[in-house]
């Protein structure tokens, strides 16, 4: 792997590390969601400085180029996340529609409630 | 609606307003039904369980639910309801295909509709001639049951029906008239029957795959 292109990889991951850590600090990512963003990070920081895993790996999964390997896992990453999006999506649509009901449920009480006070301060005056 | 008050003077009627923008909820109540207004529209499965929410809540012994739009003649909410006082069922469908014939869907509708009976009928065991009617009445148990988030919320029917038989709810069919929907607009257009599809095959395989819940 040129030199340059090593420093820049290692600049990447180290930046991506650095800010999702500080996005956690300012609480501004939940701590689940960074676990996935750390780890690529720290996977890609260790291949840059081990690179004949990278080449190993590469040998394993017989991809041609040790790049490939490289897209490959990326956009494996990237569909993980969107499952963990998807599973995250469908429990909050379903904990919104709970609450929806139940604010329905309560307005309507609260409706029949406020509706039988004022029946009963007309009959009364 | 007023056909029901006129009808059943001594039940309590509950209409659920899905977050409609006209006079829908207003018309209601003045027409003497108790109103739950959803603040947005979430489709029918949630709605109808809304109204389960409700009747869980206060305790009903029973409920029989109809589709608002005319669909469901009234006049059988009695035939609905008999099986299960007479504690024969717990669960009991209204059903346009047991002799009162008054209806005829399209015939994609029809193949759609004798396609899913088959497989109810054949995982459930007993012969189910309408597994999309929505005219339906239960009893405690079954409103409890659905009022949990094993209710499948959008399209709840032939897979409803398996879960049911599953959990160990005895299902009944009983004839229902049924009247072409007022509106004239079926939730399934456009290309909803191809998600039907899909979603009920799909839900009918996982609710085989669960273990059973009761």
């Amino acid at each position: 792997m040129p030199f340059q292109q090593q420093i820049f990889a290692l600049f990447i991951s180290v930046l991506v590390f650095v800010v999702v850590v500080d996005l956690v600090r300012r609480r501004r990512l939940r701590e689940e969601y960074s676990v996935l963003w750390l780890a690529t990070s720290v996977i890609m920081f260790v291949l840059v400085i081990r690179y004949e895993w990278l080449v190993r790996l590469t040998n394993w999964i017989g991809a041609g180029l040790p790049t490939t390997t490289l897209f490959l896992f990326s956009i494996i990453f990237l569909l993980m996340l969107c499952v963990q999006f998807c599973i995250k999506l469908s429990k909050l649509s379903d904990q919104i529609k709970n609450l929806a009901q139940e604010n329905a449920l309560m307005r309507s009480e609260i409706n029949h409630t406020t509706n039988k006070g004022v029946n009963l301060s007309t009959d009364q005056g | 609606m007023r056909r029901v008050r006129e009808l059943y003077p001594e039940h309590t009627v509950v209409v659920i307003d899905d977050g409609s923008r006209d006079e829908t909820a207003h018309v209601a109540q003045t027409a003497g039904a108790k109103v739950i207004s959803h603040s947005f529209n979430m489709g029918y499965g949630v709605a109808i369980q809304t109204g389960y929410k409700y009747a869980l809540r206060h305790g009903y012994d029973a409920l029989v639910q109809l589709d608002g739009d005319g669909q469901h003649d009234p006049v059988f909410i009695q035939k609905l309801l008999e099986p299960i006082g007479a504690g024969e069922a717990d669960f009991v469908v209204g059903s346009r295909f047991l002799g009162l014939e008054n209806y005829t869907p399209s015939l994609v509708r029809r193949a759609g509709m004798v396609f899913f009976r088959r497989i109810v009928s054949l995982l459930i065991g007993q012969r189910i001639t309408d597994s999309t009617s929505g005219f339906q009445a239960f009893n405690r148990q079954v409103i409890r049951y659905f009022t949990t988030e094993v209710f499948p919320c959008d399209y709840p029917d032939a897979d409803m029906l398996l879960a049911l038989h599953r959990a160990g709810y005895q299902i009944r069919e009983v004839p229902a008239r049924m009247y072409a929907s007022a509106t004239g607009k079926s939730m399934h257009r456009g290309w909803k029957p191809f998600y039907y599809l899909f979603k009920m095959l799909l839900s009918i395989s996982v609710t085989l795959l669960r273990e059973k819940q009761i």
